[in-house]
């Protein structure tokens, strides 16, 4: 038997969101839908002189995707911009310490999705 | 009164556990599960009798094609048509209607024809539709909804005109659990020349359908959601309306005779059958109907009532839970509700560890829950082999949640 996702860490972070709300100036912004519930994830990115990351989520869904942003968004902050790309969608399920079917690991890796699609947009300036 | 203690013991799914725990199974509406007559009927026609139907001159062949032209004579009373010839076999309720927007569709509409859907409907019973007015250049309508989830009927007489060609509604929704007056819409439909499809992909298996009192004139369903097998399906036609009809699918079984630059058709119903047909599925679809005849449609419908109308006296005890749809009067055994603040996917997740599998989103209905003012519902849904002791269990598994997700939602 998988165990429950829904452990102390889990429900903390989705009750006390880390890096939730908008980001002053940032240089790009990552949206991202998931049709299956209308759950959106945003993830706005700025970064320093150094090219380390400064990040803020914020949306609606699910216990799994909104403390998987906050994770996430605890995670890169202040990273090298370089690791923040490198990151996979194992990282977030190894951040996590969840194990998750094929339909409850889209909800969890939504957050990632949004950071990508910002990263992204960085690369295109 | 069904005696469901003794159906449940039919279907050997219900005896499995999952997560550790007794199966409470409360997703019906989405895919029911198989009583065993039906599984030995399948079994039976591998082992024993199969090979390919309408072809081989041997007996095998000839045994197989009786079994599977059997279960269309099955199907064919069980919805009361008017003759066998009026009974295709297709993949499913989706490819059914599907099969209508394509063959019958494409020739009788046109610009400044009108299609007429209901906010209540699935998608598979609005996207077809919206392809064939891109195509045609047809305008696809919507009967609206009452706040309460019932058909506003009201709006149906300016609705409803000579350019309306085509009226296509459920017969129960798979999200409000609503019934709708099908043989009244059908009427007024018809007082304007439309021709009308009823999806019955959730009616059919729950409630006693009478095509020719029905009076539609296409009527699709899924033998998966009736306690038969997937990969079969049915769309019923008005003889004179399939007869006109170009053939959906071109292939084997579907010719009378092919040369090299044309083809003539086979009679209904093969004519819409192209290509080697769900042969042991069909076999299945007929042990289903024969299981739910056993039964008695009647039966079913009252035993989904009461114990949708416990459920729902349940579930509304719950400080926090507000249902969607209309009172346990007027609708099927399907519950769609909304629990605090707690996320459908959250607390289906939550039900699962507790062993109860129900559904979580938006149930295929989009339109529906955007008019409803929602992203998704969760959704329990009852049939033959549930009790009220499944709804106890599923009030339960709630309150858990609840208690377990304490002050987080």
């Amino acid at each position: 038997m998988t165990p429950s996702p829904y452990r102390e860490r889990i429900l903390d972070h989705y009750q006390r969101p880390r890096h939730r709300g908008s980001l002053e100036a940032p240089l790009a912004v990552g949206e991202i839908d998931n049709p299956v519930c209308g759950d959106q994830v945003r993830i706005a990115v700025r970064l320093d002189a150094d090219e380390r990351v400064t990040a803020a989520f914020d949306g609606e869904g699910c216990i799994l995707s909104m403390a998987a942003a906050s994770m996430l968004a605890e995670h890169v902050q202040g990273r090298p911009l370089s690791d923040v790309r490198a990151l996979t969608d194992q990282d977030i399920l190894d951040l996590m310490e969840v194990e998750l079917g094929p339909v409850r690991v889209k909800c969890a890796l939504l957050p990632l999705r949004a950071l990508q699609a910002a990263l992204e947009e960085l690369e295109d300036r | 009164m069904l005696d469901a203690e003794r159906i449940r013991a039919d279907f050997p799914i219900l005896s499995c556990r999952t997560n550790d725990k007794p199966l409470i199974f409360l997703d019906s509406a989405a895919s029911s599960q198989k009583p065993a007559a039906v599984l030995e009927a399948m079994d039976a026609a591998y082992r024993t009798c199969y090979a390919n139907v309408h072809r081989g001159v041997y007996a095998l062949s000839e045994e197989a094609t009786r079994y599977y032209e059997e279960a269309r004579d099955k199907v064919t009373a069980f919805i009361n048509a008017a003759a066998r010839e009026e009974v295709i076999f297709t993949r499913n309720a989706t490819e059914s209607i599907n099969l209508v927007a394509y063959a019958w569709g494409r020739k009788a509409l046109g610009p400044g024809d009108r299609i007429l859907a209901t906010e209540m409907e699935h998608h598979s019973n609005i996207v077809p539709w919206q392809l064939l007015a891109q195509e045609t250049g047809a305008e696809l309508r919507y009967l609206p909804i009452t706040d309460a989830g019932e058909l506003q009927l009201d709006a149906l007489d300016d609705l409803l005109d000579e350019r309306v060609k085509l009226m296509a509604f459920t017969l129960m929704s798979n999200v409000l659990g609503t019934i709708t007056p099908a043989a009244e819409i059908v009427r007024r439909a018809h007082a304007v020349g439309a021709t009308v499809l009823v999806d019955g992909a959730q009616g059919v298996p729950h409630l006693p359908v009478d095509v020719q009192a029905l009076g539609c004139d296409f009527l699709a369903f899924s033998a998966h959601k009736m306690c038969g097998p997937t990969g079969i399906g049915v769309l019923y036609g008005r003889r004179a309306l399939l007869e006109a009809m170009p053939p959906f699918l071109g292939g084997g079984d579907m010719i009378r005779r092919v040369e090299l630059h044309r083809a003539t058709w086979n009679d209904l119903p093969w004519k819409f059958e192209a290509g080697t047909p769900p042969i042991v599925e069909g076999i299945g679809l007929g042990a289903a109907v024969d299981y739910l005849n056993r039964l008695g449609m009647d039966a079913i419908a009252a035993h989904e009532r009461d114990t949708a109308r416990y459920a729902m006296e349940r579930l509304s005890a719950l400080p926090g839970l507000h249902i969607v749809g209309p009172p346990a009067d007027r609708r099927g055994g399907v519950i769609a509700f909304t629990f605090r603040a707690i996320h459908p996917h959250d607390l289906a997740h939550l039900l699962d560890t507790e062993g109860i599998a129900v559904r979580a989103g938006h149930h295929c209905a989009q339109p529906l829950h955007a008019r409803l003012g929602l992203n998704a519902t969760t959704r329990a849904s009852f049939y033959v082999y549930n009790t009220r002791a499944d709804a106890d269990r599923l009030a339960e598994g709630l309150e858990h949640v609840a208690h377990m997700l304490g002050k987080a939602v």
